[in-house]
């Protein structure tokens, strides 16, 4: 069985100093993993990295023991709620179809096997009373979950996501956790970029300490310790106890 | 001139139906390029076609839409290419990178122009209507040209539908699902220098940037749904064409470009004004409703308490 996902000594710079530095990992299957670290730790540009959105200086992915030009209907991703102009002329149900033109290839319109298939994606996140609504009238917790339907409609085995939880209200966060606790159950690994240290433990059995260089990656309960995380955010962060949350203060 | 024997005249009629499919084109191109929010792009892509026109005139001597789209084209690329040439090379952002490409080019192609007209090489009439066109220069033969040029160019914008709504909604999604998307983006900026081109004759450079956005902007107040949209940009671009073509075959020597561009603005204003949810109009009487019905039940509140 091949792993998911295989990185080799990945390496991106956009100016002269590397965003990201030597990047070698595994990620086996089933597995929940939160991708953490301090702003500008290169968390997004891991997932772009590896994704081919962005040009890497050194490195190789693979996807199922795949290049991912093979294995590109295998996996979905999820971008940032703010890559996008919600103003476009389009509703709810539209843009969970665009998870599907990856499976449709060039010139083929999605047909009624493909909207039903949407909107069942809809409904997996809550929002099938939605389908019809123009995008920018829905809450910034509704686009999150209707981007998250688009990833379910690429009805892929790996999964991508930017800051899903960036701006949305308590309920739609339990709604897309409980959601990406279900994919892991059917056996499918999500890599989640995530910024809430509180909610760590309770969310991903994995976790990936990134900040340029990655600190490491493994089961939570063995990363997710004071001397981790110190070495991960370096002097900003301070635990007040051992045993409640850690937080985050800026260097002053 | 009257009304009657402006239309029973065949020769109108050819003209009237060319600006139709020109302004039609326009229009559903240039929805792509607004909702990419690459307005400013076809601004300069049509300014940068003047240079490549007058070169290639100036090489081959011959009004030809062919040689002419080849130079606009080449024109085109070398603007776009130094646009983005600018913009990742230096501090320059877009806006002043187009700026200065824009009016360079435009520069350039004034300087060509005007050495042309001096050179009474004899079949140069009409190349100075390029500036702000003149409809009613067009033969049979040109407007044949335009006519099939636009009907291939609305067909590409349906054929590639789903593929440029994915690129001009989220451009990183596309290219996750594999979508070439650095050459679907050449793909669209080729489709407007066309139809830049085929629009030179009659709009002429300076104004062609906007048939292909104002009625795209029109448009966009009337519909949230893309390909609606587009039939709307379309239509809207095909009154236009109708309109400032009349408008301009009925009074000598009005350039036809700064007509039709009139008649899509007279669309805009409208359209801004009383489009329905989006409009001005419909915006103020929904918040208009909304203040009289708060305010009956507040009022309805004061009595209770008072009783």
């Amino acid at each position: 069985m091949t792993d998911p996902l295989t990185v080799k000594n990945l390496t991106v710079a956009y100016q002269k100093s590397p965003v990201l530095k030597d990047i070698s990992f595994r990620v086996p299957e089933g597995k929940l993993i939160g991708i953490i670290g301090p702003n500008g730790a290169g968390k997004s540009t891991l997932i772009k990295a590896i994704l081919e959105l962005i040009p890497s200086i050194t490195g190789e992915v693979e996807i199922f023991g795949d290049s991912y030009k093979n294995t590109r209907k295998r996996v979905g991703y999820v971008p940032q709620r703010e890559s996008v102009d919600w103003d476009f002329p389009t509703d709810a149900l539209d843009v969970v179809m665009m998870g599907r033109y990856g499976h449709l290839g060039w010139f083929k319109r999605p047909d009624k096997k493909d909207k039903a298939y949407a909107l069942k994606c809809l409904q997996q996140v809550g929002m099938s009373q939605y389908a019809n609504r123009q995008i920018s009238q829905l809450s910034g917790g509704q686009q999150q979950r209707v981007f998250l339907a688009r990833a379910l409609a690429q009805d892929a085995e790996l999964y991508f996501m930017d800051e899903p939880f960036v701006g949305v209200d308590a309920a739609t966060e339990k709604a897309i956790i409980t959601l990406l606790m279900k994919l892991k159950e059917q056996g499918k690994t999500v890599l989640v970029v995530h910024h809430d240290l509180n909610t760590v433990k309770e969310y991903f059995d994995w976790i990936m300490l990134l900040n340029v260089n990655l600190i490491g990656i493994g089961p939570t309960e063995e990363l997710f310790t004071k001397e981790f995380l110190q070495k991960t955010y370096g002097g900003s962060l301070a635990m007040l106890d051992a045993n409640s949350s850690p937080i985050i203060v800026s260097p002053r | 001139m009257n009304w009657i024997s402006v239309f029973a005249d065949p020769n109108t009629q050819w003209i009237l139906f060319g600006s139709m499919l020109l302004g039609l084109s326009s229009g559903v191109i240039g929805c792509f390029a607004y909702l990419r929010k690459q307005s400013l792009m076809g601004d300069a892509l049509s300014h940068a076609a003047l240079p490549g026109v007058c070169l290639a005139y100036m090489v081959t001597g011959t009004k030809s839409i062919f040689f002419f789209l080849l130079g606009a084209i080449l024109a085109g690329i070398l603007a776009t290419v130094s646009i983005s040439y600018i913009t990742r090379n230096t501090r320059i952002k877009q806006d002043s990178a187009l700026g200065i490409i824009l009016t360079v080019f435009f520069g350039v192609g004034i300087v060509l122009l005007t050495q042309i007209q001096h050179s009474h090489s004899g079949n140069q009439s009409g190349l100075d209507k390029f500036l702000f066109g003149h409809a009613a220069s067009m033969i049979q033969q040109d407007v044949y040209t335009i006519a099939g040029i636009s009907v291939v160019l609305v067909a590409l914008c349906i054929l590639f539908f789903k593929e440029f709504k994915l690129l001009s909604f989220d451009q990183g999604f596309a290219k996750g699902i594999g979508l070439p998307t650095i050459l679907l983006d050449q793909f669209m900026m080729l489709l407007m220098v066309t139809a830049v081109v085929i629009g030179i004759q009659a709009v002429g450079v300076v104004l062609m940037a906007a048939l292909l956005i104002t009625p795209a902007v029109a448009a966009r107040y009337w519909t949230e749904k893309l390909h609606v949209m587009v039939l709307v940009a379309g239509i809207f671009g095909a009154i236009s064409g109708f309109v400032g073509t009349i408008a301009s075959s009925m009074v000598n020597n009005l350039p036809t470009g700064p007509l039709i561009v009139l008649a899509a603005t007279v669309l805009f204003i409208i359209s801004v004004l009383f489009a329905p949810n989006r409009g001005i109009v419909a915006k103020a009487k929904l918040r208009g409703s909304v203040k009289s019905d708060f305010k009956t039940v507040a009022h309805q509140g004061v009595k209770e308490k008072s009783l």
